[in-house]
């Protein structure tokens, strides 16, 4: 069979996500663009197979958060078996997924944060590239690289005693969740080792907020200036206006902070939310239908969610969003660098979260499923690491799937993630004559502060392999160059 | 004397495979002192510097670049390893095989119910877009694959014993718990 493919030119080394770069006679950018490569066609595939299988199939879209894409369509799902959306399931049910969920958010967040984002803060956008990774952390870094190894190891522990095991696990059912939390589990994850210790973490998440609050205070410029953009936000809050990241209702607000969509039932997403399809990217591109396609793209992720939450419902965490929010005198950053500090703002309270939930005794006995009338459509909304993700399914009479729709995270953040490249390649790059690895980093280091987790659409992780074309005026490519 | 070296790569898989390798936790502080890393997507070495001694191919192959990373690590490797069901038979994504990719096209693009006012009948298909094969191939039928580690994903600590065991030449232990998965 082997034999029978044909291969492209050979004109890609890895590029799951790729930039090509339109410039003019004068060095001056007439277009840029994120392709994204992948494609592989989960909403056809999944038709015809049994409602129930989804929560475990559909997290094979993605290694790096399947807990959001197992609660996502759990979620979708209860509405199908008639267990209603959050408040729908029983108290076991609700929370013990919340623990899941807060456990992915910890381990993920630390992830970016400690192995793929800590490396360009702490040598530098234009350093050495072959040093500029994880293993130059720990090499140079140690202690910084056991903090983040460790914390990634925690949030997963704290998955595989909810979901059974730490990558596509098996925790939430339609209607519920099938475990309780056992005593032991609970020990261990409040207090079974230095490591294995919910304060400790909620210790080093502080301590990750003051190394990251200290690196901005020494490189404002970098933090604040780099790509700055107006942009709307979307996210789901808690009906009260709290940060939620398991469950609620959908506002947006625009680049002022003012709600431009208004605390709506993410049942009828559908009523609010389109999608454009372009020619040069697997990715599809969401809009708010009302404001239209031109302007109605918005931006998720931590970001997002700090700047339309009213408040964070957990003590230290609500103390570093206020700081967060007096900084940009209460209205949303439109600073993706912040990003990095949202991020930060969240681990802390999804430890705190955490914490709060392994000691709630609803975690250890209880019903474990809601039953109610079968429907024949649901949808699942959830907060991802990386952002808003929505499954949308419909089944037939006879239990299978007849549609799935899916819009990720990373596909929410497509337009953004756009115009900031575009932004750091006018700045760092028109007029130049050579353009630098230290330039294409800075490309690559936009893109970063928004998480894409590719994996979602295609996959990646750490540097996004890039590559990158230059034209002149007359579409004629004078320059090819690869990242690395 | 040198430390070996290990190259790894993600083709259509969803990097759960990669992800199972950070599993190992602290034992990563270990592993950067036993090998040398190459070609990866945790480091920035983004094409080949040196001959490897060791590839670990998460995925398989659903596109032409695919293919071509595919190709490329065989050629750069000297033992390559499928890690996970995608690489070893295609895994999740491989239940697209049987169904035409136009009809995966039109679902995700004309069909869905968020896509509105795609009159034009618009389908990704630049030039700087790969070519999506007729169906996803697991690695052993592009090139000759030398160990395969099953798994969805496969445990941190098979893989784990695995490297040792290649890089050691010691026999790897595989008592029941590690090699039985799901």
């Amino acid at each position: 069979m082997g034999q029978k493919i044909t291969i492209e030119p050979v004109t890609r080394v890895e590029g799951h996500g790729k930039v090509t770069i339109h410039l003019d006679n004068e060095g001056k950018i007439e277009q840029t663009r994120l392709h994204i490569v992948e494609f592989r066609g989960f909403e056809r595939f999944v038709q015809g197979r049994p409602y129930w299988e989804m929560p475990v199939l559909v997290q094979r879209l993605c290694g790096i958060c399947p807990v959001s894409h197992h609660l996502a369509a759990a979620k979708a799902l209860d509405v199908i078996v008639g267990a209603g959306t959050g408040e729908g399931l029983t108290p076991t049910g609700e929370k013990m997924r919340r623990l899941m969920h807060y456990g992915q958010m910890f381990q993920s967040h630390s992830l970016h944060f400690f192995h793929l984002a800590s490396p360009d803060l702490l040598f530098g956008i234009d350093s050495d590239p072959l040093k500029r990774n994880v293993i130059g952390v720990a090499l140079e870094y140690k202690d910084l690289a056991v903090q983040g190894v460790m914390m990634r190891k925690y949030g997963q522990e704290v998955i595989k005693a909810t979901a059974g095991k730490k990558i596509h696990g098996t925790g939430a059912i339609p209607g519920g969740i099938n475990k309780h939390l056992t005593e032991e589990e609970r020990d261990y994850l409040l207090h079974g080792n230095e490591y294995m210790n919910i304060d400790k973490m909620i210790g080093w998440a502080q301590d990750a907020l003051e190394f990251f609050k200290e690196y901005h205070k020494k490189n404002t410029a970098v933090i604040d200036g780099f790509a700055e953009f107006p942009s709307s936000y979307l996210s789901l809050v808690r009906k009260d206006g709290a940060l939620d990241l398991y469950h609620g209702v959908l506002r947006a607000v625009d680049t002022e902070g003012k709600k431009i969509l208004h605390d709506v039932d993410y049942q009828e997403y559908n009523k609010y939310i389109d999608e454009e399809v372009k020619s040069w990217s697997y990715m599809k591109f969401p809009y708010l239908k009302e404001i239209g396609k031109t302007n109605g793209w918005y931006s998720v992720g931590p970001l997002a969610r700090l700047n339309t939450a009213d408040f964070i419902d957990t003590p230290l965490a609500q103390k570093e969003f206020e700081e967060f929010r007096s900084y940009n005198n209460g209205k949303p950053s439109n600073r993706p660098m912040h990003a990095h500090w949202a991020r930060l703002i969240e681990i802390l309270h999804s430890a705190e979260k955490i914490k709060q939930l392994l000691n709630d005794p609803d975690l250890m006995e209880g019903e474990l499923v809601t039953k109610g009338t079968k429907k024949y459509e649901g949808v699942g909304l959830i907060e991802a690491p990386r952002g808003t993700l929505f499954h949308h399914y419909k089944i037939g009479e006879n239990d299978m799937i007849t549609m799935a729709n899916l819009i990720v995270s990373t596909t929410n953040n497509n337009q953004p993630m756009n115009i900031a490249v575009n932004q750091v390649a006018v700045k760092v790059m028109t007029g130049k004559k050579e353009i630098t690895e230290g330039m294409m980093n800075a490309v690559e280091v936009a893109i970063r502060a928004y998480d894409p987790c590719l994996s979602c659409a295609t996959h990646a992780l750490g540097k996004m392999p890039l590559e990158f074309e230059i034209y002149n005026a007359s579409e004629q490519l004078i320059e090819r160059k690869y990242r690395g | 004397m040198s430390k070996p070296i290990v190259a790894t790569t993600s083709l259509a898989g969803c990097f759960g495979c990669h992800m199972s390798v950070l599993d190992i936790d602290e034992k990563i502080l270990e592993l950067i002192e036993l090998v040398e890393f190459n070609k990866s997507p945790i480091d920035d070495i983004k094409k080949f510097t040196k001959k490897c001694d060791i590839g670990l191919i998460e995925g398989g192959c659903c596109n032409s670049e695919n293919v071509h990373v595919l190709k490329e690590f065989r050629e750069h490797c000297r033992i390559l390893v499928a890690v996970g069901e995608c690489a070893i038979m295609g895994g999740l994504p491989a239940m697209r095989n049987g169904i035409p990719i136009e009809e995966c096209f039109n679902e995700a693009y004309l069909n869905g119910p968020t896509v509105v006012g795609n009159d034009a009948g618009i389908i990704p298909n630049d030039p700087e877009l790969p070519m999506i094969l007729d169906r996803v191939y697991p690695c052993h039928e592009i090139v000759k694959i030398d160990y395969f580690l099953p798994g969805c994903p496969p445990r941190a600590d098979l893989i784990w014993e695995a490297l040792v065991a290649l890089v050691t030449g010691d026999e790897m232990k595989l008592p029941y718990e590690v090699v039985k998965f799901d």
